[in-house]
């Protein structure tokens, strides 16, 4: 019962979605089920913040090493809900947009989210540089064609790529290195990109159907019943 | 005036978060870590408030008591709900069993879903896209297209078959293997190009914000 439910449910709605791709009556039904999927989603957003909550209040409790940093994450969460469930400073009140300019909201948006978010994906700049130096070292044939690849790729988004090939006379313009790293992104990268797309798609199809006919189980976890 | 003050103490914050995080480069520290810890309260709070106000409250809430009177409640949304609320039943240990109901719900939802998009879009219309004329229509293609088409036919061709671990990479089919090998380094490299161009030009962005909107230093 615990186990064989679920395994009918995730047959029926698998079979269900397929069936409604083929046949156009049943689309209001679809169109519902991706609303239930995102109902759902908010519940596992519940659980999350939940476990966050948890997680951090049992740091403190337990006055675990760094705990104070658990404070500054639960003040920060609470800071963000209390703004943006009570619509805290929204100009227009509780009824208005959430993300009216002005609102708390917005403002906690703008001023800490918003370079958080980028500082934190800008620092990957200097890690990437590090792990190109590690990567880079032209070993072998194939590290030498990743070398040379987004050598030319990087330096033909640059205008210093420019500058350097631009006395290559038009009838070889192909070889400049603008024009090398658009041709690279249009034909080889392209085949390579097909390929891998082809690859993953045929992978998610068998996964799909070995989900649907119940072959896999391990998302109902390990527990018999 | 409030105006200009709180302009200020937002770029101020800003500038503080934006330093503490670069200072991870100097090595892990309190300033850093503070940041972080910023980082996941203000993110989890901005998804869950997002998700609560996009989908519980205007999908599932309006959809039921809709705020148009001409518009009749949708009362098969409460599927939804009730799901959704068995999902929060995993806290409770005696019944947590019954939060797999919603879980095989968006397993099979998804798999029923990603069966047919992927193949669809990802394989029907891969393969399509690669099985064309070599030399254009009517054979009007430039020199360059046509060298551009058999590149991506042959490489397309030849890096599947180095996914296919079936059969041996031996003789000429193992040659073909070793030219898809090339064709995937040729997309990786690319990739990998694109990625530091990408995460490069975020960098100047905070850059800028540092030197022009922080310090002025920039105009």
């Amino acid at each position: 019962m615990r186990r064989q439910v679920p395994l009918i449910i995730t047959f029926c709605v698998g079979i269900f979605l397929i069936a409604y791709v083929f046949s156009p009556p049943l689309t209001d039904f679809g169109e519902n089920f991706s609303v239930y999927f995102d109902i759902i989603a908010v519940f596992a957003f519940f659980l999350g913040g939940g476990n966050l909550i948890r997680i951090h209040t049992n740091n403190l409790r337990r006055r675990k090493k760094d705990w104070w940093y658990s404070v500054v994450t639960l003040g920060a969460f609470t800071l963000m809900l209390a703004a943006g469930l009570f619509k805290i400073g929204n100009p227009g009140g509780i009824g208005a947009s959430l993300t009216t300019s002005g609102s708390w909201f917005q403002t906690i948006f703008e001023t800490l989210m918003s370079p958080l978010n980028s500082t934190m994906y800008a620092l990957l700049a200097f890690f990437i540089a590090s792990a190109s130096y590690r990567a880079f070292r032209a070993r072998n044939r194939e590290a030498t064609i990743l070398l040379v690849a987004a050598f030319i790729i990087l330096l033909g988004r640059t205008p210093i790529g420019y500058f350097l090939t631009a006395w290559i006379p038009d009838s070889w313009s192909i070889l400049r290195v603008p024009d090398l790293s658009v041709w690279i992104m249009s034909f080889p990268n392209l085949a390579g990109q097909r390929a891998i797309m082809i690859g993953v798609s045929l992978g998610v199809v068998s996964m799909s159907l070995r989900l649907i006919l119940g072959i896999e189980r391990t998302y109902l976890g390990g527990d018999k019943g | 005036m409030d105006g200009v003050i709180m302009h200020h103490v937002a770029l101020w914050t800003a500038a503080f978060l934006t330093l503490g995080i670069i200072s991870f480069l100097y090595r892990d520290n309190a300033w850093y870590k503070f940041c972080e810890a910023v980082f996941i309260g203000i993110s989890a709070g901005y998804w869950f408030v997002s998700y609560f106000w996009d989908n519980l409250y205007g999908k599932l809430w309006l959809g039921i008591f809709p705020t148009d009177p001409t518009q009749p409640p949708d009362y098969i949304l409460l599927i939804g709900g009730a799901l959704g609320v068995m999902m929060l039943l995993r806290l409770i240990p005696k019944i947590g069993w019954l939060s797999r109901w919603p879980l095989a719900f968006i397993v099979g939802a998804t798999a029923g879903l990603n069966l047919i998009i992927y193949f669809a879009s990802n394989v029907m219309v891969q393969v399509e896209d690669t099985i064309r004329p070599l030399f254009g229509a009517n054979y009007a293609a430039s020199a360059y297209d046509i060298v551009g088409n058999i590149v991506v036919a042959v490489g397309t061709f030849t890096a599947l078959i180095y996914f296919f671990f079936s059969k041996e990479h031996k003789g000429a089919f193992g040659g073909a293997a070793k030219v898809g090998i090339f064709v995937l380094m040729v997309t990786f490299g690319a990739s990998f190009g694109y990625t530091v161009m990408s995460r490069i030009s975020l960098l100047l962005g905070r850059i800028d914000f540092l030197m022009g909107d922080w310090l002025g230093v920039i105009k």
